[in-house]
């Protein structure tokens, strides 16, 4: 349910100010949201100092997992706002070392749901929009001189908010507002890898296929994945390894994302923001859905819950509960 | 048929070597990669293999609590579980891919599992080509069609015991 345009939105978004202008003197920055250049977008903020903070927002437009940026920072102490979703990222990059929770100060967003703008893109052009407002259930969408659009939550919703199962932050220091319950349907978790596996397998190839003609690889994918910490040493990149050429063929693309997919094994936290920044609209996602749901049938484990754990493909039983040795 | 393995060196390769040795007749559509350990095969050598144009791809290392390093093949299994439950999203049949344990003594089981996974993949078929249209523009350029391969190989599991 998203959070409506009233007085709680505009009190959440003080308290998430208030609490970063205390900080901000201990901090070299802090990432959050801000206003972004049409109604319906925002765009990630850096505060440096407390004029900045006054530009933070808060609602349903905050769909950024800003725990991106944070492997960007090793050396320095920097603030992150995260909702729950980007929490549990958080939480992953922690386990596998890769963020110093000391110096990370972390301001939690119990969240009422963000909006997917892929999904409002096929009802209504996004750069004619010239108001949006959220309650409940639907967004409401003033576009095109004055003409207006209504969009249910179904409609407007990310696809991870209606299966949400961490509407609150993990970790963090300033927990912004109340908790609240978790309003996702878990049956629905994995809704769309069950509708994709409804076609033959060679159906799905030659899915595939189109869908990864597509690509133009931008990498976008890669670079807004907040797991993907290699940086400028990623394989797609590298003469030695020489994974990927720079040959324009299907197979580089497709293997592209195999990589992405098989790297993110057992780590993947599911923000799909890899989906979000894909130009091309691919279903990017779903191959890593796909893994996480496996990785949760084979060893009964889901990423970036418990910063304690060990990835499964980390470690190993001698006896395996669920994997069973074929005869020949 | 093009079928790629990827071999322990310690225990199936030294499988497949007795049975070599022992002259147990074998199918020979199977291209050999010799790895270290079965912990050694990354997932992507095997989906690389795949997109290459691999109609098959065998993964054989040592069994279970014989590791010569002691627990390469543990994490081995792990990984190529999660692979083959993961090819079918990709819409590729996970009969295509397939990991076993086979030990240096066991040249016998080397044959049957080499003989049983060959005849499942002439079973199968040639994998569904991955890009028809460069291919098509690959013969325009040099004028001919490419060559037929292997297509008419048969397995030949016959052979003394």
């Amino acid at each position: 349910m998203f959070l409506p345009n009233t007085q709680a939105r505009e009190a959440k978004r003080k308290a998430l100010i208030q609490a970063v202008k205390q900080e901000l003197p201990n901090l070299e920055r802090v990432i959050g949201w801000g206003e972004g250049f049409s109604p319906i977008h925002a765009r990630p903020l850096v505060v440096k100092t407390e004029a900045d903070a006054e530009g933070l927002i808060w609602g349903g437009r905050c769909v950024h997992n800003l725990v991106t940026y944070l492997t960007g920072y090793p050396d320095r102490h920097v603030g992150v706002v995260v909702k729950g979703c980007d929490s549990r990222t958080l939480v992953q990059l922690m386990q596998e070392g890769l963020v110093d929770r000391e110096k990370v100060t972390v301001f939690g967003m119990p969240c009422d749901g963000v909006v997917d703008l892929a999904k409002i893109k096929r009802r209504v052009d996004l750069d004619r929009i010239e108001a949006v407002e959220f309650s409940e259930d639907q967004v409401q969408l003033i576009h095109d001189g004055g003409r207006e659009t209504v969009l249910g939550y179904e409609e407007a919703a990310a696809r991870k908010c209606l299966s949400c199962q961490y509407p609150n932050p993990l970790e963090f220091d300033h927990l912004i507002g109340k908790p609240k319950e978790p309003f996702g349907d878990p049956a629905r978790l994995y809704e769309r890898v069950e509708a994709f596996e409804k076609m033959s397998l060679a159906e799905r190839f030659a899915f595939w296929q189109a869908e990864m003609r597509r690509c133009i690889r931008c990498y976008a994918c890669r670079n807004a994945c907040p797991l993907c910490v290699c940086r400028d040493q990623c394989v797609a990149e590298s003469r030695e390894p020489h994974w990927l050429t720079q040959e324009t063929g299907v197979e580089q693309k497709w293997m592209f994302q195999m990589i992405h997919a098989m790297h993110l094994a057992g780590r993947c936290t599911e923000c799909g923001e890899c989906e979000r920044a894909c130009p091309m609209d691919i279903p990017v996602q779903l191959l890593k859905q796909k893994i996480a749901q496996d990785i949760k049938e084979l060893f009964d484990y889901e990423s970036g819950v418990d910063p304690a754990a060990v990835p499964p493909l980390s470690t190993f039983q001698v006896d395996e509960d669920n994997i069973e040795e074929r005869e020949w | 048929m093009r079928i790629v393995a990827f071999l322990c060196n310690w225990c199936s390769y030294g499988g497949a070597d007795t049975a070599g040795v022992a002259r147990f007749s074998q199918p020979t559509d199977l291209r050999i990669i010799r790895m270290p350990c079965s912990g050694r095969v990354d997932p992507l050598f095997i989906l690389k293999a795949f997109l290459g144009g691999a109609d098959g791809v065998l993964v054989s290392g040592c069994h279970p609590r014989d590791c010569h390093y002691t627990a390469g093949n543990y994490y081995a299994r792990r990984r190529l579980e999660v692979l083959k439950r993961f090819l079918p999203i990709l819409g590729m049949d996970p009969a295509r891919f397939e990991y076993t344990w086979v030990s240096a003594s066991e040249g016998q089981k080397w044959r049957q599992v080499v003989t049983t996974f060959t005849q499942t993949i002439h079973d199968l078929g040639r994998a569904p080509e991955l890009d028809p249209e460069a291919r098509a523009q690959f013969c325009a350029v040099i004028g001919k069609p490419l060559g037929k391969g292997s297509e008419d190989n048969t397995p030949t599991p016959e052979g003394p015991a």
